[in-house]
């Protein structure tokens, strides 16, 4: 696509199909998140970052969330920190 | 472009196709593959000498891994019943803090080999998903079995059933 603008200077436009691809490519680039790879699970699994520090009460909910949304884990690093649950 | 085309415009399947490539590109320890030289890994303490024509067990664990630290007395007994016949341990810890790992260790008594991947440079070569992570590798230097998490007696009497099978294989 071109565009001329007074005083005969022509610049080109870009496509609209590229700049949903450039912005496709790019976003990701700008989000927060990292990936936490199993190995580099040290600090999180230390006890000192679980949210709960009583671990009766914390199963007890767990089974709650667990029966009421079929859902389970995500509070912590799963499985004393090795990360395969 | 028509507003009546309903095909994916060039441009965004290159986008599309330019992102799966990082997921591609990640090296991971496969079956079938060759085990690399660990040497080259720069890993703190001492790799046995004969590591060629010896079945491996090399297994991926840390101090702060409550599973890894349960696996380790499982390894101990099939260190005892199988190193003569050819099978050597090789313990990779990915422990930054060196002497978490030392502390583990004096308690756990273990007479298999224990290295640590201090630059955590081999662990991210076998892009393990879960720790802890084993590779059990045959004569010839082939990864052939890979085992994720530690069960207890399940994955102990995989282990026995797949070393005794590794150390019945000829040697190359």
């Amino acid at each position: 696509m071109m565009a001329t603008q007074p005083g005969h200077t022509t610049i080109r436009m870009i496509r609209p199909a590229w700049l949903l691809a450039a912005l496709i490519l790019f976003l990701p680039l700008a989000s927060g998140c990292a990936t936490v790879k199993p190995w580099q699970r040290e600090i999180l699994a230390d006890p000192i970052m679980q949210p709960g520090r009583n671990p009766i009460a914390a199963a007890q909910l767990d089974h709650i969330y667990f029966s009421r949304e079929a859902a389970s884990g995500g509070t912590t690093v799963g499985g004393g920190g090795c990360g395969c649950n | 472009m028509s507003p009546h085309n309903k095909s994916i415009p060039p441009a965004l399947l290159a986008a599309l196709l330019t992102m799966m490539i990082p997921v591609v590109c990640f090296a991971n320890f496969k079956q079938g593959d060759n085990l690399p030289d660990l040497a080259s890994f720069h890993l703190e303490g001492k790799l046995p000498e004969k590591l060629e024509g010896q079945v491996i067990l090399l297994d991926f664990w840390a101090s702060w891994c409550g599973p890894c630290k349960s696996s380790f007395p499982a390894m101990e007994e099939l260190s005892k019943k199988y190193v003569d016949q050819g099978l050597t341990i090789v313990a990779v810890s990915v422990d930054k803090n060196q002497e978490n790992m030392q502390r583990f260790l004096k308690s756990a008594k273990v007479s298999f080999t224990v290295v640590r991947d201090a630059q955590q440079k081999l662990v991210a070569a076998a892009d393990i998903h879960a720790m802890p992570t084993s590779f059990l590798i045959d004569r010839s230097g082939k990864i052939r079995f890979i085992h994720t998490g530690f069960n207890g007696d399940e994955t102990t009497r995989q282990y026995l059933k797949e070393i005794e099978q590794l150390l019945g294989e000829p040697k190359p």
